[in-house]
């Protein structure tokens, strides 16, 4: 499970990154906790009322810690991914991968088309990772990580900002919010429409200050992995490694069938034999019949037998149920099949559900 | 009156006329585990040595084990925490009771803090 724990401001050596938010979201009296190098906040009020704020009005989350770059050359970053880049029209965004030789994850990524340049979000724990690997391989690529990143999402968003309703899911502008120059695309981490907001790191907080008296909500990591795992989409690092391919997560979607027929990507000789030969396990949704979590870790049994591990699980507000992700042998992914959960050593019956757990709410 | 003490994993502890001693955390342990959603009690029966795991509270995140403030056998549990997790967080120190025990030895709550030790406790937790 991501580590949440509390800032360890005792462990020498540690010295946590702030995002440009800061003290706004120590104003707002968030408890803070350790997230990928940050201090980020896990909650303000509570993780449940934060969550049900995004499922039915509007939630504002800080998102600073993830890394906004920028990319001149798309035929560059198309070796690198298995999307089509160079087919992305200006203005669009699309979710594309990293992936290593093997085929495996080295980070899960959004990269919007903004007409004179790409520009991608990488995961916080893997901005280091990512950019050396690109630059390794060629690409030049201009770091903003100063830059503040905002999300607000839930079915009020469009209230909350006017500006981007002209926006579609998955497109991708520059905008004026409240008199601050942006760059806004209409996606999210939550199943729900909604849009993230880029902007110079010095404004993050008067741009956060604008949409939280607009109504916006603030809402911590704590409701963000609870939103996402509902939503039925992976957390890097838990759910998608390097050792992962995204055959075996089943985010073939990700998978352009032009370049894989092309095979002119980093891991494309690997997933295209994992394509043709099958593989032995696969990421599934679990739902769980009682009110007790498995949590990352937990053993997944059929029969008796060990077939796979849960790599996320929370208690999900909206289903008031216990859900989770994890790997299963290839037999027993289908939908409907009764599998056991081992916590604290009892088996706990879940049941394999095709995600998402909650259907998306995007506007297309 | 009743008699109240408290335990550095914050949990405290009641004692009651009938001979047995309440258990469940402090309204501060609830606040710091955030929305509880399960929580699993112990069979009654069961011995239980003091800082053994003798409950499982679940918040959205993630799982916390209570421990045994004393030693002693689990007479009574909480149903309606189990029906009702939220009222761990709504009534810590009171509704929200975890389990009753018969106490190995009455004697040994000496070794707890009261109520001002508690606070003071907590005052150096920053």
């Amino acid at each position: 499970m991501p580590v949440f724990a509390p800032p360890a401001a005792d462990r020498l050596g540690v010295v946590l990154q702030k995002t440009p938010l800061d003290a706004l979201h120590r104003r707002l009296g968030a408890r803070m906790v350790e997230f990928a190098g940050y201090e980020m906040p896990l909650q303000y009020q509570g993780i449940i009322a934060e969550h049900q704020a995004c499922r039915t009005s509007a939630a504002l989350f800080d998102v600073s810690h993830m890394g906004q770059v920028e990319i001149a050359d798309p035929a560059g970053l198309e070796r690198l991914v298995p999307g089509d880049i160079a087919g992305l029209k200006p203005g669009r965004q699309r979710y594309t991968l990293l992936l290593n030789e093997a085929g495996g994850i080295i980070d899960d990524l959004m990269v919007a088309n903004l007409g004179t340049r790409l520009q991608a979000v990488l995961n916080a724990g893997r901005k280091a990772v990512d950019v050396a690997h690109m630059r390794a391989h060629g690409l030049e690529v201009t770091t903003r990580f100063e830059r503040a990143l905002l999300a607000v999402q839930g079915p009020q968003a469009a209230e909350i900002l006017p500006e981007a309703a002209g926006l579609k899911f998955m497109d991708a502008a520059p905008l004026d919010v409240a008199g601050i120059p942006c760059i806004v695309t209409r996606s999210g981490y939550t199943g729900e429409d909604g849009f993230e907001i880029g902007c110079a790191g010095e404004q993050g907080e008067t741009l956060a200050g604008a949409l939280l008296a607009r109504g916006a909500v603030p809402a911590g990591l704590g409701a963000r992995d609870s939103l996402r795992l509902e939503a039925g989409l992976c957390l890097y690092g838990n759910d998608i490694t390097e050792q992962t391919s995204p055959v075996v997560a089943q985010l073939n979607f990700a998978l352009s069938k032009k370049r894989l027929a092309a095979g002119n990507f980093m891991g494309a000789a690997a997933i295209n034999q994992q394509l043709a030969n099958g593989v032995e396990t696969l990421l599934v949704g679990i739902r769980l019949e009682d009110r007790a979590p498995a949590r990352a870790g937990a053993e997944i049994q059929h029969g008796r037998a060990r077939v796979g591990e849960v790599t996320s699980g929370c208690f999900a507000p909206t289903l008031q149920a216990p859900i989770a992700l994890g790997y299963v042998a290839a037999a027993c992914a289908a939908p409907g099949t009764a599998l056991q959960l081992i916590v604290r050593g009892k088996p706990l019956t879940g049941i394999v559900t095709a995600l998402p757990f909650v259907p998306h709410n995007y506007v297309r | 009156m009743t008699q109240v003490f408290f335990s550095k994993d914050h949990e405290w502890i009641a004692l009651g006329d009938d001979g047995l001693a309440t258990v469940g955390i402090t309204s501060h342990a609830q606040n710091a585990l955030g929305d509880i959603v399960f929580v699993e009690l112990p069979e009654i029966g069961r011995n239980v040595a003091t800082g053994e795991s003798c409950a499982v509270v679940e918040s959205v995140k993630a799982a916390s084990d209570i421990y045994a403030p004393l030693s002693g056998t689990v007479a009574e549990v909480n149903q309606a925490i189990m029906d009702e997790p939220g009222l761990v967080n709504s009534g810590a120190e009171d509704a929200g009771w975890f389990l009753k025990l018969r106490l190995a030895d009455v004697a040994a709550v000496s070794t707890l803090m009261d109520r001002a030790a508690y606070d003071q406790y907590l005052s150096t937790l920053a």
